[in-house]
């Protein structure tokens, strides 16, 4: 049970067929995820009162968009890992500063409505600042930090990349030092000097364009764009991955030596796809901030960062339907287990990663697969 | 007769009878202006009656009055004459005596004054401390005194020091350009601040001249302690650093297996040596110094066995495929740590060092050495000897290397390299035990343990090359001294940061580290 050939197999019924986007079955499942974001979770929340058995609890509300945050994260990570073999364990970072772009947004729309009712947000009232440091210099403008959303963790993830794959640091060496990476930017962020709070980070968020946060219809609304946000970034994906620069990708994830000899240059190849879904990553933590209320460095440790790996590793690596169940799979366990057996979430998880990686190489996605197409992909995991 | 009999007894303790506080000095001590009161206290200091100690004391405590042209100490309602110590009847309308600020410090620093001819070491030692941070030259005659009397050659190092911050305070210039010379051979890291206050209140230029040079000659006397303890700080530092990735180094350069559980072998061994702590506490409490040697094969059992136990379980059926060990020896860490959260409890938990490892040997007056930070670098050391031979001479260390270089070819030869895994791992396991077991005599012992080191320990596998001894050495080190320096230079956080980027930077040139295994391979 040797993983790249095993994932080449599973991706096999994948690539064949290159043509339309999806199927017929396909869209229709797009159709009705996109139908199930936009009307029923409303009307479920909103219209039928809180009573009945059909009603959708705010607390699930906020949970869904939560999960579709990370449901984004994991499209992004399977992007960079499923799909062209690159393993990054600082994901998080790139999450981290799309929500750190919104959160400076959302602390200057608190205007004076803060605990020190200065028009300065409260921890720089608290630090003794006068006036902002530089990088709040477009904080007052929506448009430019949503610029800032989708830049910011661009850019740094371009530089980085560049370096990294220019001298072609890969496998666990680039694992390891992307985790080098989001570790270092925690260090840099617990800082309070550093302008983004310190360890408390941003926090007590009032609206979000003129409009109250914690008014349910805000909350509805943040969720739908989540979901489709998150639908538009999987067929974005899928159109990439049927692509012929995905099959590049594909092509440098199996033998990427064989790709630079018949005269393609992977830096470009993963330079792209890498920037790209650092990006993915920073519009999931902006969308994540606002429907949570906080964000801080501790979303840029190591362990946050490795669990992406491991939503898209549960659901499935090298399929796109896979991550987003693998983020619902163990998100879904997660809030379970920590309301109802605290103590065991750690082994639960702990047992996760090893039976995905000892037992379902190809994740929830492949047993499904394997049982449907047990007999045609043949191989024994 | 009774002062007689005190003159006689005070001579006899060895201090010079002539000196001897006399009523009237106690009196004049006593009354009058302050200035007058300091001057009369300093006279009699220089005489170092036992008389005087106590009169000082009782003054201190507001037990004076004065009657009649006299001193009197008066406790539980009765009096005693301050200079012959007679009983004496407490007549009426004794006035209490005042001490306003000043002469109370004048008084406290006469006492520290008298102490400094006292018979223990320690005693005179503090005095000469206790002097030192309110000196001037009213004190001159005493430590002059002192100095003579003193036969502890330390002991007059530090008068002679003390006798020439006094004199710089002199209002006779000569005395403080002698004196400023006088503190140019000064080891003492306080000289520094006394020469550049001296130097913002000096108004002589010659002198003031004289003083920059005596500051110059401290600063760098004093800077080479300060160097000095960075850099042992930082090879301090890489010795940990060395110690925890030298087990990495091991498992990643045979096996080809990142270990992100790593550090949480390294907690166990933390925590092996915590329980050997307890069991000596215990069953053993008079041997519990000795702990730490029962302590050190315990922890590196405990690890090597978690260690073997998650390669044949769990790792063995991943080779070949690096990043899901990872993910997988990740898992493992967040099990191991979850585990002891439940046996030990979330909180950090206590692990004496043993006597013989607190404290410190002092090499320059600024410069500590801990013996616990000693004890690791020989520990560190050892452990590395002992590894480089374990590889490099035993049976098993040959197939180690076999296993390594060509695993087929090793195994076609007879080689069970499914053992030799086994061994290995549990062998690099084992030293993290022994890395944890080290790092409980320095820092807190808690389920976090292992996560603060393995991002460092990470850094200087990747740093060093893989399956290269010698590279983690020089990564460790480098990279602990590397630290240290930026973190005076930067503080803490910020040198961690420029440090990462340093590696990023420097994998650009050398990206299979400082000693890369030389080879035609297009896939390094």
């Amino acid at each position: 049970m040797s993983g790249a050939p095993s994932l080449a197999m599973a991706d096999a019924a994948a690539l064949a067929p290159r043509g339309a986007l999806l199927g017929a079955r396909g869209w229709a499942a797009v159709a009705a995820a996109t139908l199930t974001i936009t009307v029923l979770v409303p009307l479920l929340n909103l219209m039928v009162p809180e009573d009945n058995a059909l009603h959708l609890g705010d607390f699930y509300v906020s949970l869904l968009g939560k999960i579709l945050c990370y449901a984004i994260c994991a499209l992004a990570m399977d992007l960079i890992w499923g799909y062209t073999g690159i393993l990054s364990l600082g994901h998080g970072v790139f999450f981290a500063l799309g929500g750190y772009a919104m959160g400076m947004y959302l602390m200057r729309q608190i205007g004076t409505d803060g605990q020190y009712k200065s028009a300065m947000p409260d921890f720089m009232v608290f630090l003794d600042w006068k006036e902002y440091p530089w990088h709040w210099a477009l904080s007052d403008s929506f448009v430019a930090q949503m610029l800032l959303v989708v830049l910011a963790p661009g850019l740094l993830a371009f530089v980085f990349g560049y370096f990294a794959f220019r001298s072609r640091i890969k496998g666990v060496y680039f694992s390891i030092i992307t985790q080098a990476l989001t570790f270092a930017a925690m260090l840099l962020f617990f800082r309070n000097e550093t302008g983004f709070g310190g360890n408390n980070g941003f926090t007590d968020f009032k609206r979000l364009l003129g409009q109250p946060l914690n008014s349910p219809a805000t909350r509805v609304l943040l969720c739908v764009i989540t979901g489709l946000v998150l639908i538009g970034f999987f067929l974005m994906a899928r159109a990439i991955v049927h692509s012929k620069y995905g099959r590049v990708l594909q092509a440098i994830r199996d033998a990427e030596t064989r790709v630079m000899f018949t005269g393609y240059d992977p830096v470009i190849y993963k330079l792209s796809i890498w920037t790209l879904s650092a990006m993915m990553c920073g519009v999931a933590g902006a969308l994540y901030v606002p429907q949570v209320g906080i964000i801080n460095p501790g979303e840029m440790s190591p362990a946050a960062s490795i669990e992406i790996a491991i939503w898209a590793a549960v659901g499935g690596r090298a399929t796109l339907i896979g991550p987003i169940i693998g983020a619902f799979f163990v998100n879904g366990a997660k809030s379970w287990f920590t309301v109802a057996f605290p103590e065991y979430w750690l082994f639960f998880l702990g047992a996760l990663f090893i039976a995905v990686t000892l037992f379902l190489p190809n994740g929830l996605v492949g047993l499904f697969r394997r049982k449907s197409e047990g007999v045609r992909t043949g191989h024994d995991a | 007769m009774l002062l007689r009999l005190l003159l006689f007894l005070t001579s006899f303790l060895g201090f010079s009878a002539a000196f001897a506080l006399t009523p009237d000095q106690a009196f004049r001590i006593s009354q009058g202006e302050s200035d007058e009161r300091i001057a009369a206290l300093n006279e009699a200091v220089v005489a170092a009656d036992p008389a005087l100690a106590a009169f000082v004391q009782a003054l201190l405590a507001d037990e004076v009055k004065l009657a009649g042209g006299k001193a009197l100490i008066v406790r539980d309602g009765k009096a005693l004459d301050a200079a012959t110590g007679a009983a004496v009847a407490l007549p009426d309308g004794a006035e209490d005596v005042i001490n306003p600020n000043r002469v109370r410090r004048e008084l406290e620093a006469a006492l520290a004054g008298l102490r400094l001819f006292s018979s223990d070491r320690s005693e005179r030692a503090k005095a000469i401390a206790e002097l030192k941070d309110q000196i001037d030259d009213s004190r001159l005659a005493v430590i002059e005194k002192a100095e003579a009397a003193e036969t502890d050659p330390a002991l007059k190092d530090q008068l002679g020091l003390l006798r020439a911050a006094a004199l710089v305070t002199s209002a006779d210039k000569g005395k403080r350009l002698a004196a400023a010379k006088l503190l140019a051979d000064s080891k003492q890291p306080a000289t520094r601040s006394l020469l550049i206050e001296r130097l913002a209140q000096e108004g002589d230029a010659e002198v003031k001249a004289s003083l920059r040079a005596s500051l110059g000659t401290v600063e760098s006397r004093l800077a080479w302690g300060e160097r000095l303890g960075v850099l042992f700080t930082g090879i301090s530092l890489g010795s940990i650093l060395v110690l925890v990735a030298l087990g990495l180094a091991i498992t990643y350069g045979l096996m080809g297996v990142i270990n992100m559980a790593h550090g949480e072998l390294m907690m166990i061994g933390a925590y092996a040596t915590y329980m050997v702590q307890n069991l000596f506490r215990q069953y053993l409490p008079g041997a519990f110094d000795a702990y730490i040697l029962a302590a050190i094969p315990a922890s590196f059992l405990a690890a090597a066995l978690v260690g073997a136990l998650m390669e044949r379980s769990v790792i063995r059926w991943l080779y070949g495929r690096p990043l899901e060990t990872l993910l997988a020896t990740w898992g493992i860490s967040l099990i191991l740590m979850q585990a002891v959260r439940s046996i030990f409890g979330a909180q950090n938990v206590g692990v004496e060092n043993p006597s013989w490892l607190s404290g410190g040997v002092q090499v320059l007056p600024n410069l500590t050495l801990p013996f616990n930070r000693l004890a690791i670098l020989a520990f560190a050391a050892l452990v590395l000897l002992g590894v480089a031979l374990l590889i490099s001479k035993t049976r098993l260390g040959l197939f180690v290397r076999g296993v390594t270089q060509n695993r087929r070819m090793a195994s076609c030869v007879g080689v069970n390299t499914a053992r030799v895994d086994t061994y290995a791992f549990a062998l690099g396991a084992g030293i993290a035990g022994l890395a944890g077991c080290a790092l409980s005599q320095v820092g807190n012992v808690g389920p976090d343990l292992g996560q603060s080191y393995i991002v460092d320990a990470f850094m200087v596998v990747v740093l060093g090359g893989v399956g290269q001894l010698a590279g983690t050495v020089y990564a460790g080190l480098g990279l602990g001294v590397l630290n240290k320096l930026l973190e005076g230079w930067q503080g803490a956080v910020l040198a961690k940061i420029m440090v990462l980027v340093f590696i990023v930077i420097f994998i650009q040139k050398r990206p299979q580290g400082i000693f890369a295994l030389k080879g035609r391979s297009a896939e390094a």
